[in-house]
């Protein structure tokens, strides 16, 4: 038996909807999406994101994403968003770099560099200075600055003595020392 | 259960009430029915006859509400009077992923009045996703004198200030679960609320609030509540103050760490090594939040009796992680992410012969680009090693039928079974066929399969398959699903078990919603978004079944949800 779900009930009149008086709300059909999670519908209309996720401090996802997939709670994906941002730096990892000497302080972004040698070379560049090359053993020893960080523990270390990931990672704040200091690092 | 007593009193009990009244005092029916536990045992009691509904009702002390709009607060009142925990739950599950608007409903407020006058003896009070504001746990906290455990999973619409007012006032708390909650963590004052003179607790959760608490005032409370056995810190304590607080509890039986991260000396390495093996009750272990192989080494000791290992939140590699269960062998649940791919869960089939539960969260569930996590290889590995799982919620990119069928073969046992393949709508990877052969294996074989979700490219034969052999089935989870109405249709003509569905982005329609009006009547929920459900297809529905709570929202996504138990009474319609 075929039922018109349309027609047979005269509701219009007493209809609730969401709409301005004498504006017709369209009665809309959803289709069935086999398809990748790109062609699907986005995280917007109607539905007001619940407080959690408003106080993630990150950047909008770069494609479309079905509202609630993959079904993970939101103190997960809280979690998850913020230890993106913490690793990989969604909105960059700016630290402020001062050298001595210097009037003002910069700014660079840790991330854009993939190396020491390239971090060094922008930093050469940039503060027109020679920093030199690193050894583990005597540190920029023969060069009138030596690169130090202040790390998470608060202590400043030479740059260039533990992996880069790590160094990116654990680097609040750069200081280019200047002589006497500076040498001095190369020796102890 | 008492099988025997109550058989022994139902042979005595004849439909003849005097004769009854004279050989049976309601006193002792009273007292065997109170040691009848479980709620549904005690629902079917009280459909006997008129006197054991009575008995049950007056002995009846916990009360379940698995929907908190099927009955009143003033009903259950009446019907209960001598309640003494209550358990509530509210919002569709669905609201756990923000399919819910803000200001659904669920508050619990009303119910708290009328608990106030009814029940001014409460000790107990568990609910999950329910609204609950600053004031409702204020007055709470000044209305029961006897209040003991309060357990909030899920909810939302408080703060910490909330808290404190708990802590502030129940001088006999011996229980406070926080959990996962729409919590607006203003700061960590609340745990410095609980007077110096309270000793009481036993369990104390607030693992997922973020902000700082005062440790000293945490370490007091713990060296005086001497029977702790739970405690779940949240990230703000470092190793070093865990330490310090073992030292001080070491009958603890669950313990949450903080960040387990952090640069020790030797000595306060080996003294945190020392502090966790002496936890000799310690039977669950979580937190663990960004753990690394260098610290993981520190709990060996402390692995032995363990039979719950959370590592959901530490980013493991599987070598990290076949190490650390090397030293777990009694272990009987365990969560994981991803990231210790399907090596590490090769190590779990080997390590861990008594292994019922797995669960492997995605560590990166919204990047495309990632190739690594699980695979099928994975669970197949473990399911060679532990035949007594019954419980798998698995995240993957990938999946094929041929695995599934393995699976269930070495697991036949599944109770519940929640395989998400991430990728919506995707098939079998080797042959490109949809998945419908896997689901298939898994209600034939599973027989006591109660918890089903679905995942990957599926026709309408899942559902054929689902509705044929699922006869215990209770929960199914569908997304991304079915190609007609007749998917839809087979579930509600077959599961006689069904009580909670729930759909979203299927083509099931009118005709199959109204399909299942006899079977809404069993069934606690129906949950259906982005559908071909219209709003007129609601509006039959409402009118077809005017006990059910329809309540059918238009817009983009056009949800549907019934909520329904056996004695909803209200019907809703919002726009």
């Amino acid at each position: 038996m075929e039922v018109n779900y349309e027609n047979g009930l005269n509701l219009k009149a007493t209809e609730l909807r969401l709409g301005l008086p004498g504006s017709d709300e369209p009665e809309r059909q959803t289709t069935p999406r086999p398809n990748k999670r790109t062609s699907s519908e986005i995280s917007s209309s109607g539905l007001t994101d619940d407080g959690n996720d408003d106080h993630q401090a990150s950047a909008p996802p770069a494609k479309a994403q079905v509202v609630g997939w993959p079904p993970i709670r939101s103190y997960r994906k809280n979690c998850i968003q913020a230890k993106k941002n913490e690793v990989e730096g969604g909105t960059g990892r700016y630290v402020k770099v001062s050298v001595d000497g210097a009037a003002y302080l910069r700014k660079i972004d840790l991330h854009v560099y993939g190396s020491y040698p390239e971090l060094l070379e922008a930093l050469e560049k940039m503060f027109k200075l020679t920093i030199g090359a690193y050894s583990e053993r005597e540190g920029y020893n023969g060069s009138e600055y030596a690169p130090t960080y202040e790390d998470k523990d608060g202590d400043w270390m030479l740059v260039g003595d533990v992996p880069w990931e790590m160094f990116i990672s654990s680097c609040k704040r750069l200081r280019i020392m200047k002589g006497s200091e500076a040498r001095g690092l190369g020796c102890i | 259960m008492e099988s025997s007593e109550l058989k022994r009193s139902k042979d005595s009990v004849n439909s003849c009430e005097s004769a009854r009244r004279s050989s049976f005092p309601d006193e002792v029916l009273e007292r065997v029915l109170s040691l009848l536990k479980s709620h549904r045992d005690r629902s079917s009691v009280s459909l006997v006859c008129k006197d054991w509904y009575n008995a049950e009702r007056w002995s009846r002390t916990h009360v379940f509400i698995g929907n908190c709009y099927s009955v009143s607060p003033e009903i259950v009142a009446r019907r209960f009077p001598r309640i003494r925990s209550v358990t509530l739950k509210g919002k569709p599950r669905f609201s756990d992923f923000n399919l819910v608007p803000e200001n659904w409903g669920a508050d619990i407020h009303a119910w708290l009045v009328v608990f106030a006058a009814k029940y001014p003896f409460l000790e107990e009070l568990r609910l999950k996703r329910m609204a609950i504001s600053d004031e409702s746990l204020e007055f709470l906290a000044v209305s029961f004198p006897n209040f003991k455990a309060l357990s909030l999973l899920s909810c939302d619409g408080f703060s910490t200030n909330g808290l404190a007012a708990i802590a502030t006032h129940c001088k006999n708390l011996t229980e406070l679960d926080i959990q996962e909650n729409g919590i607006d963590d203003i700061g960590g004052s609340w745990l410095s609320c609980f007077p110096e003179s309270f000793t009481t607790l036993e369990v104390l959760n607030f693992a997922n609030l973020t902000s700082d608490i005062n440790f000293d005032a945490l370490e007091k409370l713990v060296g005086r509540c001497k029977s702790m056995k739970v405690l779940k810190l949240n990230r703000s304590v470092s190793l070093e103050q865990l330490q310090r607080l073992l030292v001080n509890a070491p009958q603890l039986a669950e313990l949450g760490t903080g960040l387990f991260s952090q640069e020790l000396t030797i000595r306060e390495y080996e003294e945190l090594e020392s502090a966790l093996s002496n936890c000799k009750n310690m039977h669950t272990l979580s937190g663990l939040w960004d753990a690394t192989g260098i610290y993981l080494t520190a709990l060996y000791l402390a692995c032995t009796h363990l039979t719950f290992l959370n590592l959901s939140y530490a980013a493991l590699q599987s070598v990290e992680l076949a190490k650390l269960l090397a030293h777990c062998p009694q272990l009987k649940r365990l969560w994981v992410l991803d990231t210790v791919e399907d090596k590490g869960l090769e190590a779990v089939g080997l390590n861990c012969p008594l292994l019922e539960e797995l669960r492997v969260f995605p560590a990166d569930p919204f990047d495309d680009e990632i190739v690594h996590g699980v695979t099928e290889a994975g669970f197949v590995a473990v399911s060679f090693g532990c035949p007594r799982l019954h419980y798998v919620l698995y995240f993957c990119r990938q999946m094929t039928n041929a695995a599934v069928a393995t699976i269930v073969q070495n697991c036949p046992d599944f109770t519940h079974f929640r395989l998400c393949i991430m990728n919506p709508g995707q098939p079998d990877y080797l042959t490109n066929e949809p998945m419908d052969e896997a689901f298939g294996a898994v209600v034939r074989t599973c027989t006591k399969l109660q918890r089903l979700s679905v995942s990957g490219l599926l026709t309408d034969l899942t559902f054929e398959y689902i509705g044929r052999y699922a006869k215990n089935l209770e929960t199914l989870s569908v997304a991304f699903a079915g190609r007609s109405d007749w998917g839809m249709q087979c579930v509600l003509g077959g599961c006689p078990k069904l009580r909670k569905l729930e759909i979203r982005d299927c083509p099931f329609g009118n005709a199959a919603l109204l399909s299942g009006l006899e079977k809404y009547e069993s069934m606690r929920s129906l949950w259906m978004s982005a559908c071909n459900v219209t709003m007129n297809g609601c509006r039959l529905l409402a009118r077809e079944m005017p006990r059910l709570n329809v309540e059918a929202r238009g817009g983009m996504p056009r949800h549907l949800s019934l909520l329904s138990e056996m004695l909803g009474t209200r019907q809703t319609e919002n726009h």
